[in-house]
């Protein structure tokens, strides 16, 4: 079985994100960038289904020259090869810009199976790999909690909200994107880091620019929708100070 | 004219998509707004939705549209869309909806904006219409957003922006109307079964009074004791963020927000969460909200009444000395 993985590389989870001098976009000279969580889950199940089922893992990706090391990671993951549609107008681009140039790089591919994860830590679209099931024709199902490939169809467990789920049949080639949570990721071994350095990372430039279907106009730090009581001190003082504010102040306790 | 997508399952509707009439009315002004409801006989949902305020309910009624597909959901608002000519679209932020709207967007060819707390009218110059507001990095930043292209734009509403009771209601049910679409089920691609609940949770966290709940900032599940030790003095059920729970290190029956559990308790203290909007959702009803995070910039001080920035293992073992003594 052929699995494409789409991958997006954001800025780490970790790092409080600048505003640019615009105030349109982040700071991107002094941040922190890793792989998209949600889509480190997707990878993690493209590498299971391949152990299972055999096949390869193409891992995909649209974004600047630098997110060539979330794909080297990808590959020392155990994916075997990569595919890197490069350009520096995708850094901060919308679903739509990125589904586009994705579609136009995997679509002489034959995948039998498009996995991504539900959305991304950065812009949160949630919808880059459903639009990438339209560009590509290919049905698709979201948010997806377990994933079984029989002959010439995939059966998924879909999440609901609230505690439902739902399983769904439909046919191959599919595009599923994949709730985070799923199983439980892996880590790149020595071993694996070396083995990357020889695979093959492909690099093409988008064959034709998409349109931008959103523009951000401002960019700021979120207003509070509470005065929030902020307590200060040592942690004894402040731990002691809260206790007496939910007692006395707020009658919680 | 505004187009609200209300979504129900099984002739029940989902509150959000009262929450989404809400939000068009409030941004519609002097525009029209109607309501779709799609499905096999929604006549009583059509009925429940006429009670709002709106210019119509319009039907998409075909037995191919029951139950939801993303297949047959496209197919059909793709032709109500053709006759009705909206210039918005807004649907409530839901995983049906989530599943079916940026293939919709797609399939027009139009911008679809989602996770909308909020929009902005003033700051547009004439002829220009509202700028959307999403939250963008996890909460960490928000962004107001301008649809570009063509309409129609598309909109999902984040649950909980807007109050469904604030959705106005007419003197008179608002007129119904069946759309002529037609589904063709051999198109639809998607094969559901029917929706079922993982083994009946035990814990039903909506009746909790107070709620410690425990986010990444715990670092490792040998912590998780320390945020035990403070449910146990508080009498608080122990409570996690997505990620403690897809770790493994807490039950999934004891997560909050969207994927989740939503609760409402009288006191929920978020320890090391840093406030994603998914999160969010479950848990801002709450009547006292309390935050300890080392990072300032947390989301969640958003929403906290009271905040500590800090040490959590420094500040919960002395929250739990300070609830000893008297």
């Amino acid at each position: 079985m052929k699995i494409a993985v789409c991958i997006k590389q954001v800025q780490s989870r970790d790092s409080q994100p600048r505003l640019d001098e615009a105030r349109t976009w982040v700071r991107e000279q002094d941040a922190a960038f890793e792989m998209n969580e949600p889509d480190a889950y997707a990878l993690e199940e493209a590498l299971r289904l391949k152990e299972k089922h055999g096949g390869e893992v193409v891992v995909c990706s649209a974004g600047p020259a630098r997110v060539a090391q979330v794909l080297r990671e990808a590959l020392a993951r155990g994916a075997d090869r990569a595919i890197h549609v490069q350009s520096d107008a995708f850094a901060g681009a919308d679903a739509f810009v990125v589904a586009g140039a994705l579609a136009g790089a995997m679509k002489d591919e034959a995948f039998d199976l498009v996995l991504t994860g539900l959305q991304s830590d950065d812009q949160g679209f949630g919808q880059t790999g459903v639009v990438l099931a339209e560009r590509l024709g290919l049905p698709h199902a979201t948010i997806i909690m377990d994933v079984q490939v029989g002959p010439g169809l995939v059966r998924v467990k879909r999440d609901l909200e609230a505690g439902w789920f739902q399983w769904v049949a439909m046919p191959l080639p599919a595009i599923l994107t994949i709730q985070s949570g799923i199983n439980q990721l892996r880590y790149a071994t020595l071993k694996g880091i070396m083995a990357a350095k020889k695979k093959e990372i492909r690099t093409s430039a988008p064959a034709a620019a998409v349109a931008p279907k959103q523009r951000i106009v401002a960019l700021y730090a979120p207003e509070k929708s509470k005065k929030t009581q902020l307590i200060s001190g040592s942690p004894a003082e402040a731990a002691k100070e809260l206790v007496r504010k939910l007692r006395e102040e707020a009658r919680v306790i | 004219m505004i187009l609200v997508i209300a979504e129900h399952r099984s002739g029940k509707l989902n509150r959000a998509s009262w929450e989404a009439v809400a939000a068009a009315q409030r941004l519609a002004a002097s525009q029209p707004v109607a309501i779709a409801v799609l499905g096999s006989n929604v006549g009583a949902v059509a009925t429940e939705l006429a009670a709002a305020r709106v210019q119509e309910v319009v039907t998409l009624d075909d037995p191919g549209l029951e139950p939801y597909t993303p297949d047959g959901f496209t197919a059909a608002l793709q032709q109500a869309i053709d006759q009705l000519k909206p210039d918005l679209l807004m649907l409530p932020h839901t995983y049906q909806t989530r599943d079916f709207a940026p293939k919709l967007a797609a399939r027009l060819d139009r911008a679809l904006i989602t996770d909308v707390v909020g929009f902005k009218l003033e700051s547009r110059g004439a002829g220009a219409g509202p700028l959307f507001v999403r939250p963008m990095f996890q909460g960490k930043l928000t962004a107001d957003v301008a649809p570009e292209g063509p309409a129609p734009h598309l909109v999902t509403v984040q649950i909980g922006s807007f109050r469904a009771d604030q959705a106005t209601k007419g003197s008179v049910a608002a007129p119904i109307r069946a759309l002529t679409i037609t589904v063709d089920a051999a198109a639809v691609r998607q094969k559901p079964e029917a929706p079922f609940q993982e083994a009946r949770q035990a814990v039903d966290l909506s009746q909790a009074e107070r709620i410690v709940s425990v986010g990444r900032g715990i670092k490792e599940a040998d912590k998780l004791p320390i945020a035990r030790g403070l449910a146990e003095a508080l009498h608080a059920e122990l409570a996690a963020s997505r990620p403690i729970c897809d770790a493994g290190w807490l039950p999934m029956e004891r997560q909050v927000g969207s994927s989740g559990q939503t609760v409402a308790p009288k006191l929920y203290l978020a320890l090391g969460i840093s406030g994603a909007i998914q999160h969010l959702v479950g848990m801002k009803g709450s009547q006292t909200i309390v935050a300890i995070n080392k990072d300032a910039d947390a989301p969640i001080f958003e929403v906290a009444d009271y905040g500590i920035v800090g040490d959590l293992f420094e500040i919960v073992p002395a929250m739990i000395d300070a609830l000893k003594q008297t």
